[in-house]
């Protein structure tokens, strides 16, 4: 199967280019939030405050990593369920947000910012927090330290293994793949 | 009378708190082989693979096997003859998750208020739950529960008029609109009968039962079967991107219950369905 490289930060032309369904290898920065980030930036947003940092084109990684050994940056460090930050997505999209890299399917809501902002969602294998910790090389908290696990942190990514599966034109390969293998005897 | 102290009991705890986030257990990985052997889906294949190969890494580097290590499910079953020295019982088993979440660098993932929500910093408390035997013996088992899974599990409280029917149709539906986000191939354990809240607590400990061991009832037997098929004709395959392997087990748990009603839960587990188990 055909590996897509692409360095971040991603931009609006080479995004368009991706496709549901490709295999890629992320390298450069990337950020991570979750749920509790996400709140917060909503509530900044809402107050007329700043984001803690421009996201034009960047990739936030949803992940609440486990503490680092002694000798390690991170710990284990696998994607959580997108589908919770659904609620703040929009948002972030629309203040130029380029990519995101999750688990699990995602709000027509979401589908629809996506479109008109020309971004695209990645999905990781769940559960594979040694391996995605394999590929990260430097760790910085950036914003919410009190926030722990669900801090905002700049990490560095080298072959970041993920799959477009939602493309900047909608096309959703949670919904495509799974009709191939629908055994209608039993549907 | 037989005697345990409690340091002994935190000691345990501690270690099968680490043991269970960073090794597989030996049903699940036969499980996962079967299912990498029969999928018929290249994504699925493919993200069997890394599965696979992130067990290898975890158990090298002794490292959790995915970074939501979960909130501690506990079942013991507590010897009446027996007696426990230096401490409660209930301390000791939260002091040992405590342990082993510091210890093991294990990720603490629990908040102390649902609605306030600060986290208590060693992943306690754990859900504990207890049943008092005959006998000196004290069996621990421990259920660290990720909640990408636990939270599309579900409960309804149907009608005997809806019967088998409606339970096969209540435990489907769970498992198509939860298992792209529970880190499918899923394990689903299912609780029959009893109140709404025994029907949940047979449901989670249905999940602690070895993957290809069946309910000794016919008629169970013969649900649980069916239901494992009939899931894995959705489609849905490994982490929802298609495929045959959606499910890798159903373990049905069934107990008597009121003449008007018909209590069912479904909880769903990701493919790793982390549980160990000590008899101390």
């Amino acid at each position: 199967m055909a590996v897509i490289e692409i360095r971040t930060p991603l931009r609006k032309k080479e995004r368009k280019k991706l496709k549901a369904g490709d295999h890629v290898r992320i390298s450069g920065i990337i950020y991570t939030a979750r749920d509790a980030a996400h709140q917060r930036m909503s509530l900044a947003l809402e107050k007329g405050l700043p984001l803690p940092m421009d996201f034009t084109d960047e990739i936030i990684y949803y992940v609440g990593p486990c503490p680092a050994k002694p000798g390690e940056i991170i710990g284990s460090a696998g994607p959580t369920t997108s589908g919770r930050m659904d609620v703040y997505t929009p948002e972030l999209l629309d203040q130029g947000l380029g990519g995101m890299i999750g688990k699990g399917n995602r709000s027509e809501r979401v589908i629809n910012s996506m479109i008109s902002n020309d971004a695209v969602y990645f999905a990781c294998v769940g559960g594979a927090g040694a391996l995605l910790q394999d590929c990260i090389k430097s760790v910085e908290i950036i914003a919410y330290e009190d926030l722990g696990t669900e801090a905002i942190r700049k990490i560095e990514v080298e072959d970041f293994p993920a799959i477009v599966v939602i493309d900047t034109q909608g096309n959703n390969l949670y919904e495509t793949e799974r009709k191939k293998f629908i055994n209608k005897l039993w549907i | 009378m037989k005697k345990i102290g409690i340091q002994q009991i935190i000691d345990h705890v501690a270690e099968m708190c680490i043991e269970a986030n960073t090794h597989l257990s030996a049903d699940m990985r036969e499980g996962l082989l079967r299912a990498r052997g029969s999928e018929e889906s290249v994504n699925g294949k493919e993200i069997l693979d890394t599965m696979l190969c992130n067990f290898e890494i975890a158990k090298t580097k002794n490292i959790p096997i995915c970074q939501d290590t979960g909130m501690v499910v506990m079942f013991v079953t507590f010897g009446q003859d027996l007696t426990i020295e230096g401490g409660s019982l209930e301390e000791a088993l939260q002091a040992g998750v405590a342990k082993g979440y510091q210890e093991g660098y294990l990720r603490k993932s629990v908040v102390a208020d649902p609605f306030i929500r600060t986290n208590t910093g060693n992943n306690t408390p754990a859900v504990i739950h207890y049943q008092v035997v005959p006998g000196d013996r004290l069996k621990i088992k421990i259920l660290p529960k990720g909640f990408g899974s636990e939270n599309t599990s579900a409960l309804k409280m149907l009608k005997p008029s809806d019967g088998m029917a409606g339970v096969k149709d209540f435990v489907l539906k769970t498992v198509e609109t939860g298992s792209p986000n529970a880190c499918a191939p899923i394990v689903v354990g299912v609780g029959v009968g009893g109140t709404m809240e025994k029907a949940a607590l047979m449901a989670k400990e249905a999940l602690g039962r070895p993957l290809g061991e069946h309910n000794r009832l016919d008629h169970i037997e013969a649900l649980e079967d069916y239901l494992l098929e009939a899931s894995n004709a959705l489609g849905i395959g490994p982490m929802g991107l298609g495929g045959i392997n959606t499910v890798l087990g159903v373990n049905v748990e069934v107990f008597p219950t009121h003449i008007a009603g018909l209590p069912v839960a479904v909880n769903i587990s990701c493919y790793v369905n982390r549980h160990v188990e000590r008899e101390l």
